[in-house]
């Protein structure tokens, strides 16, 4: 699919939804909990959640691949974890930075 | 993308946190999106293409705030302290509009077409029954968040424009969602059209870090609410500093404060080191941004400002008046007049770039070059460590026989003299030398000052190209209201 910046999404195989914070400009075949995800409006779709990609995600983390040009933002925590095909997307380790306002 | 999404997950994850105001009693997570919900359900059924926001800090704030990012609405604080023409042609050019200013608003704000004002406690009933419609809120990154009006000290005042893309990159760059612990609470005692008024309801909301508000800034009262509601975190602009260092001299300290940051303008040394005597179990933090970036793009953190002062190193001692390191999350250069990179050391114009930089003006459109380059207008350089120093307004620099003089160097080494209270140092024409070096000072109470005294001074720290040819006193200086001096006026001023 394509993704567009500002996009919601969710998984039909557990409860994580996101959002789109950077897209690549060619098709991408993202998926949670080893299916694709679908438009945030989609309620229906529901999938068995894949054990070969249970790893889970967490609200408030973004999970990238800078390769691709990919970054998602986890609004709402799951069980299934994101990948691009088979091949999970990493967790992007934020640099702490102390408050500045 | 919508800052409306950062409150929703912030409601999910710990709706029943204090957001807003006092530890007991305050406003909590999930009745902030509540309440931005009904805010944006009316707003929608108004004659309003945007909400204007001409009161002190309230907890209708965040609310409104919010509110119109869900309507889909911009979002316009302004400053209730502008002269009143001013302020009610800047008021009638956003029109049609809904406006929420004080008690006084309907005395102050005149009624035009297509203006709705509105009370701060009567915007809050007009909404207080509506149902939140669902969380319909546009993903649209374009959208327009937030207009600020810029400080406009050297200038006039321009309307920056912030898009979603920009205030959520933002928070998404600085900051982890939920990372603050259930004790931190910040103070904001800057108000809401000043561009770290608006971040800091934001990052504090993402972080799940309670917010108290000082509606107005009074150094007593800072200290008193700091102390009240045992405040960990807070921002100051450095007029503030000062003044809450002179009531912090009773000794009692600010037991609950961990982390101090301070920006909106230049931070002269000799206040800071006071403030790192006197409150030494303190983290501080030096934020330097701008409105057109949303807010930090450059961070001199804690540990920084620890190796600054403990070091015998000159080059790493200087560093307490840098303003850190870059954001990881952009990139910043400095440029020459042709726009080209200078070597480290060298100072130039600082560029910056990255997600959360507009660079965009109302009318003007996109000022960034087509690589995304947005030129601040700040001088500055980078030392040998990667430490960016601002040096200031470019066109604040002075220049004088060829040499560009750094007003801030001069007015550092003035303020460390005792009988000196505030100081401004700016150029003047001048038909030898192109300007000359002319300080504007308030004389600490009590003291009376002396010409050829500070001469000496100056020029027993810094070359004697620095010392001033001219020096007037004043009994005080002409701030704008968020604390930066109104070179442009005082230069008016001596030149007349």
């Amino acid at each position: 699919m394509q993704l567009k910046v500002g996009e919601k999404l969710r998984s039909t195989a557990c409860t994580t939804e996101m959002i789109v914070v950077r897209a690549p400009g060619t098709d991408v075949d993202l998926r949670c909990g080893g299916h694709p995800v679908v438009p945030g409006a989609d309620k229906d779709t529901k999938n068995e959640l894949a054990a070969d990609a249970s790893g889970g995600t967490q609200t408030g983390k973004r999970y990238a691949d800078d390769e691709i040009g990919i970054e998602i933002l986890v609004t709402k925590a799951g069980q299934g974890n994101l990948a691009i095909g088979g091949a999970p997307l990493e967790l992007k380790q934020a640099k702490a930075l102390p408050s500045s306002d | 993308m919508n800052i409306m999404m950062l409150l929703e997950m912030a409601a999910e994850a710990f709706g029943d946190r204090v957001a807003i105001g006092d530890k007991t009693t305050g406003m909590t997570y999930s009745q902030l999106a509540d309440q931005a919900g009904k805010t944006a359900g009316w707003l929608r059924e108004q004659n309003a293409d945007r909400l204007i926001y001409v009161d002190e800090s309230a907890p209708t704030l965040p609310v409104a705030l919010f509110g119109s990012s869900w309507a889909g609405k911009p979002f316009v604080p302004v400053s209730y302290r502008l002269q009143t023409d001013r302020l009610n042609t800047l008021i009638q050019r956003q029109a049609p509009a809904v406006v929420v200013g004080g008690a006084n608003v309907a005395s102050l704000i005149n009624p035009a077409d297509g203006l709705t004002i509105l009370a701060n406690s009567e915007f809050s009933n007009s909404w207080s029954e509506v149902t939140p419609p669902s969380a319909d809120w546009s993903s649209e990154p374009e959208d327009v968040a937030v207009l600020l009006h810029t400080s406009g000290t050297s200038g006039d005042p321009k309307i920056a424009v912030l898009r979603q893309r920009h205030l959520v990159s933002y928070v998404l760059g600085s900051c982890e969602f939920m990372s603050a612990e259930e004790d931190e609470a910040s103070l904001v005692s800057v108000p809401p059209y000043h561009i770290a008024g608006i971040s800091a309801m934001l990052t504090g909301v993402y972080q799940g870090r309670r917010i108290v508000q000082l509606p107005a800034f009074e150094e007593n009262e800072w200290v008193r609410l700091a102390r009240e509601q045992e405040i960990t975190h807070a921002m100051v602009v450095p007029t503030m500093l000062a003044r809450i260092l002179e009531v912090l001299e009773d000794g009692k300290g600010l037991p609950a404060l961990r982390h101090l940051s301070y920006g909106g303008g230049r931070m002269p040394l000799p206040i800071i080191e006071r403030a790192m005597e006197l409150i030494p179990n303190v983290n501080f933090v030096n934020a330097y941004g701008l409105t057109e970036t949303s807010s930090s793009i450059s961070i001199l953190g804690p540990d920084d400002h620890r190796d600054a002062m403990a070091s015998d190193d000159p080059a790493v001692r200087k560093r307490l008046g840098s303003v850190g390191r870059p954001l990881p999350s952009v990139e910043i250069t400095i440029r020459d007049e042709d726009g080209k990179e200078v070597p480290v050391g060298t100072s130039g114009e600082v560029w910056v770039r990255g997600e959360q930089v507009s660079g965009e003006y109302a009318k003007q459109g996109s000022t960034s070059s087509d690589e995304g380059w947005f030129q601040t207008k700040d001088g500055g350089f980078f030392d040998e460590g990667g430490f960016l120093f601002v040096e200031g307004r470019i066109d604040d620099v002075i220049v004088k026989g060829g040499e560009n003089l750094s007003p801030g160097e001069i007015e550092d080494v003035l303020l460390d003299h005792p009988s000196v209270r505030e100081v401004c140092v700016i150029g003047l024409p001048d038909v030898e030398w192109g300007e000359i070096v002319a300080a504007v000072i308030v004389p600490a109470e009590g003291s009376a000052c002396d010409d050829e005294e500070l001469k000496q001074w100056v020029a027993k720290h810094l070359r004697s190209s620095r010392v001033p040819a001219r020096f007037e006193y004043r009994v005080e200086l002409p701030y704008n209201d968020t604390g930066k001096v109104l070179r442009r006026v005082i230069r008016e001023e001596l030149k007349a």
